[in-house]
């Protein structure tokens, strides 16, 4: 049975549709990440579920109430937001018990319950500090356990790791994951890092344009995208328009290149198709004429990403991306002739639509507000 | 000032002119010109507190905080003779409000009080000391951050209790900061009381104007000792202020 239900969810902002209809539906325990570039809604659609904001039309169900009109501080919901969120006149101490406080508990199972979650968030000797006096991990960690310290039904996170630097903002997302399978805590995670994403949820939600694109696991979002839009979001996609010549052989002709693509097979030929290419599974070889299923080109440039090196090759007018071992790579430095052999069978082929493929880029709106 | 204020009228110096401000009717005036100054302070200031943040806060159009922030800046330099007749002609026995309300109305809004004493100077104060305090409070009000109160609001605080642990600590520093600079506003202000009660209420520079400018009372070494007073006062005032600001700003950086 679902614990927190997002029925139908519609907001205007004017002429702006920040969330075109939202169905999400997660059961006890689960952390979903709603994913998308800025101004997708997806903030708008958590500050809903807070009770910051009010929907257009659709519910909020939790734990089969419905919350939808129910003012915040009565919904019992824990949120960590972007930053700069801690009480500032208030100690690290001070802000955890504050929720508690207001609630009406008494001292004594406030001081152990801050305790005890002060410890929970590595954070046992900072209790007395304030906000100022704590870096942005630190921060973001008191404000985590200020939120939970409530015991909220459900946890609300706001992109609580943007404002950190990369090294805490991978450290930090660990401990939120190990926190919330520890608590079992129903949570709700924004974010536009795909990768913050992918590595913490039990699901993803991509959202686009105020809809929801495509929702799964993560493993499900990145091996097998449903839009275009999703495949270009999550992770890195080559990207190759063409048409179907051969149903029988899945043939596809990509601008007058023929490559073959196990999924076109059973496409009625002529069909405008979108072929979908992860970049490590791109194998790439000094140019030898030889071999099917590639596309030969000139590498344009490196990038060192660590163990893998990405190569941008040009073929013809398509550009490909491809990832290989960095002591490999050495070998096939920019200028050089190369073959880039594409997988016929891990290869993700989808219908081309009359719609334009969407480019990923900063929409800010007041979706994101 | 600190000379003249020790100086007699023949040229020696003396201690008679500061040793009369601890006697009637210098005391009085005094304890006048603090009351009329605390009381505008805080009145000013909360009332002042109250607009600035009702125009601010998220939800209110931005043309009335245009509009007030611009009324403000005039009225809060409005002051002196204009003013007092502003107020005269208005709501003075004789004005065309109060007139207006007790031919057409038939209130009688004084009921036998007038405009020309200790109350009415504290009311048109007010005028100026309302908008000082929105022009002060208001980049304050600015640097409380939404997601405080949002923050506040799902942790289970209803607004008072926003207000009471967050929103006023907060902003105190600022508010005890803004009380002082209008304490000293209406303690230092001659022109508006003056004028308006023609040196009837007996406020400490209502009284060095007597001993400045007066044919019969002319004694300007007393009325410097009396301006070298009002310096006291306002020291004195800080000496409170500091370690109150200092306890309200403890969690600042």
């Amino acid at each position: 049975m679902p614990y927190l239900e997002l029925q139908g969810l519609e907001r205007d902002f004017g002429t702006v549709k920040a969330l075109d209809g939202i169905d999400i539906s997660l059961g006890e325990g689960e952390f979903l990440s709603l994913l998308g570039p800025s101004g997708c809604g997806k903030t708008t659609a958590l500050r809903l579920v807070a009770g910051f904001d009010r929907p257009d039309a659709g519910t909020i169900v939790v734990d089969g109430k419905d919350v939808t009109r129910v003012a915040p501080n009565k919904r019992d919901m824990g949120m960590v937001f972007q930053a700069y969120s801690l009480f500032p006149n208030m100690t690290a101490r001070q802000n955890v018990e504050f929720g508690l406080r207001v609630r009406g508990q008494d001292k004594p199972d406030r001081r152990k319950r801050v305790d005890d979650l002060l410890e929970l968030v590595g954070l046992a000797h900072a209790g007395d500090r304030y906000p100022h006096q704590l870096s942005g991990g630190m921060q973001q960690r008191v404000a985590l356990a200020r939120a939970l310290a409530i015991e909220p039904r459900v946890l609300l996170l706001d992109e609580p790791l943007s404002a950190l630097d990369a090294k805490v903002r991978v450290q930090l997302r660990e401990e939120i994951r190990r926190i919330q399978l520890e608590l079992g805590i129903t949570t709700l995670y924004v974010t536009h890092d795909q990768e913050e994403a992918l590595s913490v949820s039990d699901h993803v939600a991509v959202m686009y344009r105020g809809r929801i694109e495509q929702m799964g696991a993560p493993a499900e979002m990145y091996s097998a995208p449903a839009t275009p839009f999703v495949a270009e979001f999550i992770g890195t996609m080559n990207r190759l328009e063409g048409t179907v010549v051969d149903p029988g052989a899945g043939t596809v002709d990509t601008g007058g290149r023929t490559i073959t693509v196990e999924a076109a097979r059973g496409k009625p030929r002529g069909a405008r198709v979108l072929v979908l290419v992860r970049p490590e599974t791109v194998q790439v070889a000094a140019a030898n004429g030889a071999g099917g299923n590639t596309l030969t080109g000139e590498v344009l440039t490196h990038t060192f990403l660590g163990p893998v090196t990405r190569l941008r090759i040009l073929s013809g007018e398509a550009s490909l991306i491809a990832d290989m071992p960095t002591a490999r790579a050495a070998a096939l430095p920019p200028g050089s002739k190369v073959d880039a052999s594409l997988p016929s069978d891990e290869a993700r082929l989808l219908d081309l639509t009359e719609e334009a493929l969407p480019e990923i880029g900063e929409e800010p709106g007041p979706a994101d507000r | 000032m600190l000379i003249g204020a020790f100086k007699g009228a023949n040229g020696g110096w003396t201690t008679s002119n500061v040793s009369q401000l601890v006697h009637q009717p210098y005391i009085q005036a005094y304890r006048e010109s603090i009351e009329i100054s605390g009381v505008t302070a805080l009145l000013g200031g909360a009332i002042g507190l109250a607009l600035a943040y009702a125009a601010i806060r998220d939800g209110t159009p931005r043309w009335i905080r245009s509009l007030l922030t611009t009324f403000s800046g005039v009225a809060a330099n409005f002051g002196g003779i204009p003013l007092a007749f502003a107020f005269i002609a208005t709501i003075g026995t004789i004005g065309i409000a109060t007139q207006f309300m007790h031919n057409q109305l038939h209130l009688n809004v004084w009921q036998g009080a007038d405009l020309f004493t200790k109350t009415g100077v504290e009311i048109v104060y007010l005028y100026f000391q309302i908008p000082l305090m929105v022009l002060v409070i208001a980049p304050a009000i600015d640097g409380l951050r939404r997601e405080w109160r949002e923050a506040a609001s799902n942790l289970g605080a209803n607004a008072w209790q926003f207000w009471r642990h967050i929103g006023l600590p907060v902003l105190m520093p600022s508010v005890l900061g803004a009380l002082i600079l209008l304490f000293g506003n209406a303690f230092a202000a001659y022109a508006t009381a003056y004028s308006l009660t023609n040196g009837n209420v007996y406020i400490v520079p209502v009284v060095i104007g007597a001993y400045y400018t007066g044919n019969v009372f002319n004694n300007p070494h007393l009325g410097q000792a009396l301006a070298l007073g009002m310096f006291v006062v306002l020291v004195a005032m800080m000496l409170l202020y500091i370690p109150l600001q200092r306890r309200a700003a403890r969690w600042a950086k």
